[in-house]
């Protein structure tokens, strides 16, 4: 059974449907890389699996429970499905430690003590145990990242949404968070991506999905996207990118 | 008319004046305490709290803002009473106090929580926080560090405003000052001393909030 | 007794209601020419010049309204002048209206990019040319939201003067309700009167200051 189910999701912004009837199964385990030109909802797709936009029609299903727009659904998904966002979105008046226990402490009511232990097992698993006690202006891109992604880890989510997370970091600092993920990856974490990162997609993704104008346009392993891309659509985006 | 300025007349009221002081630090202390938390509750009623309630609050906050605080005052002490609430001269002043700066620093307030920037909000509800567990946590303490320096200038004002509870006969700084006057017929030197006292209570307020503002926020950019 | 009708309360409110419009306007308008002076003072390139009105802004906005109009009543009658109660409150409101003026216009000075000082140097204007020309001509933009909003400050400010005997709004208010004994009913219909002045006031700048950040966006 796959653990999300996206089926025929619909989303319009006013006049403007940005999704036109999506399906997409990622089972447990998988890595899916989303690619394809702004504006082709890739990154509305990824919002709406962890409800920060709500569909207009189709479902999503998420470890065999139905995605509905009411709090407490909400909530029950957002503990099992992290999200990290392109400009990381660490609260800038907690120290990277209590970026990461915040949450845990506040919504399943760990006790501190063992929240800072997660915490620092969370900072150790993407490198940055050093830094507990560090304000997010006292780290680089990079670091905040991977705060950001220790942050999502704390919650033990059962899949993780990454929305262009390299996109706002300079060239040098997009490995040492490329390299997390992999570990990830490697790990069986289930991975939604949407990512500019081909070479990573190539590397570390099980399939990858071409969305080209609200629908998805090509899907199929790495090697057959990236090599042998079907339509003229994909080919350009390829060529271009 | 040659006039000779004597001031060593009011030494002898000093008492009388140190007690004005303490009623109006006892006037203001309670006046801030009270208001920004009335201000910070009606500033969530605007922004997250339901909707039925938002209309009552508005027109509080239009009403005392678009309103003399001395008919604030006078209302609260001469009218209330005809409908049954009958409060003392320091009830009715801090009362009056707080529900002026409740309205004041409620636009302050909303304004640094709308400041937010959205990505805080969709962190935190990523993080399978509550929207009011995102406004305790994330939305709350960021904002009234961007509002603190307006919030400080709002309370001094307030502070300065209190002299008019002297009208009511609360025996605040400025009452002290028409008492003195009334007895030493020094009414220049008497007003000059005691506005040189409020300049330095102005002084320390804001020193006070300045450092509050230190001990509470860490200096990191909360933009 | 008389028995006052509830009209009887409104219309000497409301007549008395013109005093407090007119007080305000000249307050306004007087404080308006004083806080240019002062502005002038605030910018200008002496030192000497700045930490006087620094100074003077500094007394003015940190000492109650309350303390400021006693003094300029109480205090000038005892050295002999003798001022009616309407020209000490003119006075009084004028300077503190000025003090307040001066700070809300220099915070619009300063707010222009410093750009625009630069490039006017370097056509080899003078000081007083980039103010006329570049500087000022822009910070009235920005400036009409909170001058506005000021106004609402001043017309509250004239309640105070009814403490040192000036027949306006409040004072009327004062001596009905002495009169009557109904001061639920009669301070209700002064912050009513109030309220009818100010918010309307109160609501222009906020339309200006949104009209105006629009502006600001397409630049």
């Amino acid at each position: 059974m796959p653990l999300i189910a996206i089926t025929d999701v619909r989303k319009r912004f006013g006049a403007n449907e940005v999704l036109k009837g999506i399906d997409l199964d990622i089972e447990p385990g998988e890595v899916i890389a989303v690619i394809g030109k702004s504006g082709s909802g890739k990154s509305t797709l990824l919002r709406c699996v962890n409800g920060l936009e709500m569909i207009d029609g189709g479902s999503i299903m998420v470890a065999g429970a139905q995605l509905l727009p009411d709090d407490l659904h909400l909530r029950a998904l957002r503990m099992k499905v992290g999200m990290i966002f392109q400009q990381f979105n660490l609260f800038p008046h907690l120290t990277a430690g209590r970026n990461v226990m915040l949450s845990p402490m506040v919504v399943k009511k760990t006790p501190k003590g063992e929240a800072e232990v997660i915490a620092r097992k969370m900072l150790e698993r993407v490198g940055l145990a050093a830094k507990f006690d560090a304000y997010p202006d006292q780290l680089s891109g990079g670091q905040q990242q991977r705060v950001a992604i220790a942050r999502a880890l704390a919650m033990a989510p059962i899949a993780l949404l990454c929305d262009e997370i390299t996109s706002a970091l300079d060239p040098e600092l997009v490995n040492e968070v490329l390299t997390v993920v992999g570990e990830l990856a490697s790990e069986g974490m289930t991975l939604m991506m949407v990512t500019h990162e081909m070479r990573f997609a190539r590397e570390v993704c099980d399939r990858v999905v071409f969305m080209h104008q609200g629908r998805v346009h090509e899907i199929g392993p790495p090697e057959q996207v990236f090599s042998a891309p079907k339509t003229p659509e994909l080919q350009q985006f390829l060529g271009a990118a | 008319m040659a006039y000779t300025f004597d001031f060593s007349s009011i030494l002898d009221y000093t008492p009388v004046l140190v007690k004005g002081v303490g009623v109006t630090v006892e006037l203001i202390g309670f006046g801030a305490v009270f208001g920004v938390a009335l201000g910070t509750l009606c500033a969530w009623v605007r922004t997250q709290g339901p909707v039925w309630l938002r209309y009552p609050v508005s027109a509080y906050v239009e009403v005392i803002r678009n309103t003399p605080f001395l008919i604030q005052l006078f209302f609260i002490f001469f009218g209330l009473p005809s409908i049954g609430v009958s409060l003392s001269e320091m009830q009715a002043a801090i009362l009056a106090m707080v529900v002026n700066l409740g309205a004041y620093s409620t636009e302050i307030i909303r304004a640094g929580i709308e400041a937010t920037p959205r990505g805080q909000i969709e962190a935190g509800l990523s993080l399978a926080m509550t929207r009011v567990e995102v406004f305790r946590y994330v939305i709350l303490k960021p904002a009234f560090q961007r509002i603190w320096p307006a919030l400080s200038s709002q309370i001094v004002i307030v502070m300065l405003g209190s002299a008019v509870c002297s009208q009511i006969a609360a025996e605040d700084l400025t009452f002290a000052a028409n008492f003195i006057q009334g007895r030493n017929f020094r009414a220049f030197e008497v007003y000059f001393v005691v506005t040189g006292i409020y300049l330095v209570l102005v002084l320390l307020l804001r020193q006070l909030l300045r450092t509050t503002g230190w001990a509470i926020f860490p200096k990191r950019a909360a933009r | 007794m008389t028995a006052f009708t509830t009209w009887d309360i409104l219309r000497n409110l409301l007549l008395a209601a013109r005093w407090t419009i007119l007080l305000s306007l000249a307050a306004f308008i007087g404080g308006g020419v004083v806080g240019m002076l002062v502005l002038m003072m605030r910018t200008s390139r002496s030192g000497f010049l700045r930490g006087l009105s620094g100074g003077y802004i500094e007394l003015f906005q940190g000492t109650p309204l309350l303390m400021q109009l006693f003094l300029a009543f109480f205090g000038l009658a005892l050295l002999g002048i003798n001022v009616p109660s309407w020209l000490a409150a003119g006075i009084a409101l004028t300077l503190w209206s000025s003090a307040f003026l001066a700070e809300i216009w220099r915070g619009c000075v300063e707010s222009l990019p410093k750009g625009q000082w630069e490039a006017s140097a370097s056509l080899a204007m003078r000081y007083t040319e980039q103010m006329r020309y570049v500087i000022l001509p822009q910070a009235l933009q920005v400036a009409i939201a909170p001058t506005v909003g000021f106004s609402v400050q001043v017309v509250k400010g004239t309640a105070l003067t009814s403490i040192i005997g000036f027949v306006e709004l409040s004072k009327a208010g004062t001596i009905i309700t002495n009169a009557t004994f109904q001061p639920f009913t009669v301070y209700g219909f002064v912050a009513l009167i109030y309220f009818a002045l100010c918010w309307p006031l109160s609501k222009s700048s906020q339309l200006l200051e949104r009209k105006l950040n629009a502006a600001h966006r397409h630049h």
